[in-house]
């Protein structure tokens, strides 16, 4: 990572900042902006309850169409649930999930690289070997099966989530500690009498924050991707919870006729993925343009 | 009085193919070197890259662990240390080195860089302006970030950070071969004034002997890991011994015209330091070369207050 | 030569390692008479397979015996049917081959070209285009656009079948929704490879020495450009099966990856167990080929780290 480019981006004039973003990623953000605002509100902006049962109204379409009414914006569903309140829900269930696991993915990769880089050696071999291992194994067969001999409880589908993706970030820390620590600048600090964990702490890792919080954008797609997928086969989130990919999974049967059922739910996923990959590339091209490509 | 004595050091590297069987061929960057100097004083160490004087650098500090031998500051220890001990004696030790930039973290603040020995430590703080002004920097340079500053400037901070622990010893390594002539001049200068202010004690190595002529009290000639000359400064550079230290002096542009050129061009390229040559390791390249110097290594003699490694140091080298 | 053994010790060792852990995880959720069998079998069977599996002696002899079995093709009965698992299994693989090979053709052939244009017209107009479209679709939820491809050509516009398999028909829409995604993923990494291939040194020199298009393209950029897409494209294979597992669920598509999913719901765990190891099978015999290849493009792999000494 060039510590050029770094350092102007720590020191920024926010016009001239938000002038330089390309219109995608303007839109890109905002959109993440609201998505982040539903995931935290979701339950106190729902216009119904969302698992409101109300046969009376049931599969009545979004607005712009023919039959449609106003008291349910977005459609209702084949037990008359309110399409809006379910996909705020939805959305802030897919939302957490992917979040919380990301992040604890982040952690353990993250800790688990530091670990490797600085003891070296033995323990460094056995957590390459489990990284490697567990990018070979395609994670979402590996969901499956733990799913089908464990039984599907939110525990256990936290844990898989969590374990998802946390391989790439052990690989990247190991790496990029690896190369600082022989920085010169960490190399002066030790010099001075400083610990391996200050070192780590005040030098090593703000200047690996970089890659690593793209390593989290593109990442979060896939957590998304990954739940949202679960569900839809029904083997994630289930009744009476509910997320995008449960809609989703729901949506399916009614495709003949009432095929705002899936699509809603299914824009909003790709929205939000669509979103994270323009943001995670912008991000890419600020911190390092030698990685642009 | 002898304050730091070095005995005996060698350290060697290895290199080659890892294999269960294949065993890596070892050179030793550092064969055997034993040295003091003085409080108060600065000792250069000159010669060509390669012949250790870096890894010298480092074994006097106790930066990288030695093969054999001991290093001893004012009686106390480098070498061997355990960790906590080896911390504590970053007190009184510091290293400068050539790449300043590299040696600060680009992230952060001149203040708080120059400002963290002592947070390290757990010391009371000490204003980074006073730092600075010490080494001839404006105050105001605290608050800019390390890409802002030239690389004199930048070399400037690096010795205010190692002085912010007050040490008693500072061991630079080519602590100028990076910048321009003229701020070369100037960054000398400025150690020779914090020298005398504070009676720092300094060991200097470069591969420029003029710039180690202008600081040092005493300086000491490697080739190939070892010491060939040893003198004091005026002594050595009137009266060289060795013909290493000879065409060394030779390399070295001379603005008088009327002073003869000398013969003494080290003849053909450096050996490979890990197949060092036999006997005298400088005899290939040696115009004085004779039987016995294929075969016997001249051990490094005292002559006086010199030291040399040569078969016929006693006589008058033209 | 002593590389390659290594290479097989590891796969094969990766192959133990699957097959402990899916016995341990057997163990742990219950009796595999239990899980293993229907649950309207005989006492008396249930004693047999009791004493097959040694589940009366100690632990070590039931994982030897297990290993037996597997090695026999024996995974227990499917509940579903009272069908042997094994064969079950077997018998849908060829579908589930004919989805993914055919994607993948399709990514390649998609995927690649693109990526080699948007590198030779770098920062144009279709350079942008391409990305764009590119970053739209590894976006699109496969699931998702199965949804909207079904909606489109087989609810609206009455082309395309939208479930089962049978005919080409049957075949467009599933491998189509299965390949764009790696095809968009494969034109951003040949992109990359490309532009980084085109900027080397020896493609100036086959530029100065008078070489056309053609010849440079064939002789210096396409080989050395291929060298990392061989190689993601073995890690991509994971991914391939597991979009597939989507993929045949949203077309009724009858393969594995349909079967596999109806067996998790159903905790069906002999199927399970089955394709669980069979995909391991396939995942370990894929890197290790990809591995293989990429030594064989790639000369400097096969000598090892010791040959950048000195």
């Amino acid at each position: 990572m060039s510590t050029a480019s770094v350092i102007q981006s720590r020191r920024w004039h926010p016009i001239r900042f938000l002038a330089g973003m390309p219109l995608a990623v303007i839109f890109a953000a905002l959109f993440m902006a609201v998505m982040v605002f539903v995931m935290i509100f979701a339950k106190i902006i729902q216009p119904y309850e969302f698992d409101f049962i109300n046969l009376l109204t049931r599969l009545s379409p979004p607005v712009p169409l023919s039959g449609s009414t106003w008291a349910h914006p977005a459609g209702t569903d084949t037990l008359g649930r309110d399409l809006m309140s379910r996909l705020l829900v939805g959305t802030q269930t897919s939302m957490l999930l992917a979040l919380l696991g990301t992040c604890l993915g982040a952690v353990l990769g993250v800790s688990f690289g530091f670990i490797a880089a600085h003891k070296g050696g033995f323990w460094d071999e056995v957590i390459m070997g489990l990284v490697d291992f567990q990018a070979a194994m395609p994670w979402f067969i590996v969901a499956l099966a733990v799913l089908a001999f464990l039984g599907n409880s939110i525990v256990i589908f936290v844990a898989i989530m969590a374990l998802y993706g946390w391989e790439s970030y052990a690989r990247i820390t190991r790496g990029l500690v690896l190369s600082a620590r022989e920085q010169g600048y960490a190399l002066a600090v030790r010099g001075l009498g400083a610990r391996a964990r200050w070192v780590y702490l005040r030098h090593i890792l703000p200047n690996i924050a970089g890659p690593l919080l793209v390593q989290l954008t593109v990442n979060f797609p896939s957590t998304i991707l990954f739940e949202t997928s679960l569900s839809f086969l029904g083997l994630g989130i289930r009744p009476p919870l509910t997320s995008l990919g449960q809609m989703l999974g729901e949506g399916r049967d009614y495709l003949i006729n009432a095929w705002w059922l899936a699509v809603v739910p299914g824009l909003t996923i790709f929205l939000i993925t669509l979103s994270m990959s323009i943001l995670g590339d912008w991000l890419r091209g600020k911190l390092d343009p030698s990685l642009e490509d | 009085m002898s304050y730091l004595v070095a005995t005996d050091l060698a350290r060697s590297f290895a290199f080659g193919r890892k294999g269960l069987f294949i065993r890596r061929t070892r050179f030793f960057a550092v064969n055997g070197v034993s040295m003091h100097v003085d409080k108060g004083t600065t000792h250069g160490i000159v010669g060509e890259s390669g012949c250790g004087k870096s890894t010298l650098a480092k074994l006097l500090l106790g930066l990288i662990p030695a093969d054999q031998g001991s290093v001893n500051l004012d009686g106390v220890p480098i070498l061997g240390v355990p960790e906590t001990a080896w911390r504590s004696l970053r007190q009184r030790v510091q290293l400068v080195y050539q790449d300043a930039a590299g040696a600060l973290d680009p992230r952060l603040k001149i203040r708080a860089q120059v400002e963290e020995p002592l947070a390290i430590h757990g010391l009371p703080k000490d204003p980074a302006e006073d730092a600075l002004h010490a080494v001839g920097l404006s105050g105001a340079l605290a608050d800019r970030y390390p890409h802002e500053m030239s690389g004199g400037q930048l070399q400037r901070v690096v010795i205010a950070r190692a002085l912010a622990l007050s040490p008693e010893l500072l061991v630079l390594d080519e602590p100028v071969s990076a910048l321009d002539v003229s701020i070369q001049a100037q960054i000398v200068n400025l150690l020779m004034d914090l020298q005398r202010d504070r009676g720092l004690t300094y060991v200097f190595v470069s591969h420029d002997l003029s710039v180690v002529r202008h600081i040092s009290d005493r300086i000491s000639v490697m080739y190939l890991g070892q010491i060939v000359e040893e003198a004091g400064r005026d002594a050595l550079f009137a009266r060289p011994l060795h013909p290493y230290t000879v065409a060394l002096m030779a390399a070295v542009p001379e603005p008088d015209p009327r002073r003869a050129r000398s013969s003494f061009r080290p003849m053909g390229d450096p050996p490979n330091p890990a197949f060092p040559p036999a006997g005298c390791r400088y005899h290939p390249r040696c115009p004085l070369a004779q039987a016995q110097c294929t075969t016997t290594p001249p051990p490094l003699r005292e002559l006086g207050a010199r030291r040399v490694a040569c078969h016929f140091a006693q006589e008058e080298v033209q | 030569m002593r590389w390659i053994a290594i290479k097989l010790a590891r796969a094969g060792i990766t192959m133990w390692l699957v097959v402990t852990f899916v016995f341990f995880v057997l163990r742990i959720s219950g009796d595999p008479t239990d899980t293993l069998l229907p649950d309207d079998i005989d006492e008396a069977t249930r004693v047999f397979y009791r004493r097959l599996w040694g589940l009366d002696q100690p632990l070590l002899t039931q994982y030897l015996n297990y290993l037996a079995a597997l090695f026999q093709g024996d995974f227990g009965i499917s509940f579903r049917n009272n069908l042997d698992a094994f064969d079950l299994v077997m018998e849908r693989v060829p579908k589930t081959l004919l989805l993914t090979a055919t994607a993948l053709f399709i990514s390649l052939a998609i995927g690649i070209p693109l990526g080699i244009l948007a590198a030779l017209y770098r920062d144009s107009w279709l350079d942008r285009l391409v990305m764009s479209v590119a970053v739209f679709g590894f976006s699109m939820p496969n699931f998702f656009l199965g949804i909207l491809l079904i909606l489109l050509f087989s609810l609206n516009l009455r082309l395309l079948p939208s479930s089962g398999s049978g005919t080409w028909a049957h075949l467009i829409m599933p491998s189509a929704t299965l390949g764009i995604s790696f095809a968009a993923q494969f034109a951003r990494y040949t992109r990359s490879s490309m532009i980084d291939v085109l900027s080397k040194p020896y493609m100036r020199t086959a530029r100065s020495k008078g070489a056309g298009l053609a010849r440079q393209m064939n002789k210096h950029a396409l080989p050395n450009a291929s060298v990392p897409i061989v190689t993601i494209l073995g890690f991509k294979i994971g991914d391939l099966i597991g979009g597939a597992v989507i993929t045949e669920t949203v077309f009724a598509w009858p393969g594995i990856g349909r079967l596999l999913t109806n067996a998790v719901a159903n905790r069906d765990l002999a199927v399970v167990q089955c394709i669980m190891i069979l995909l391991a099978l396939t995942m370990v015999f894929a890197n290790a080929i990809t591995d293989l290849i990429y030594g064989w493009i790639d000369p400097r792999v096969r000598v090892g780290a010791g040959a950048q000494q000195k």
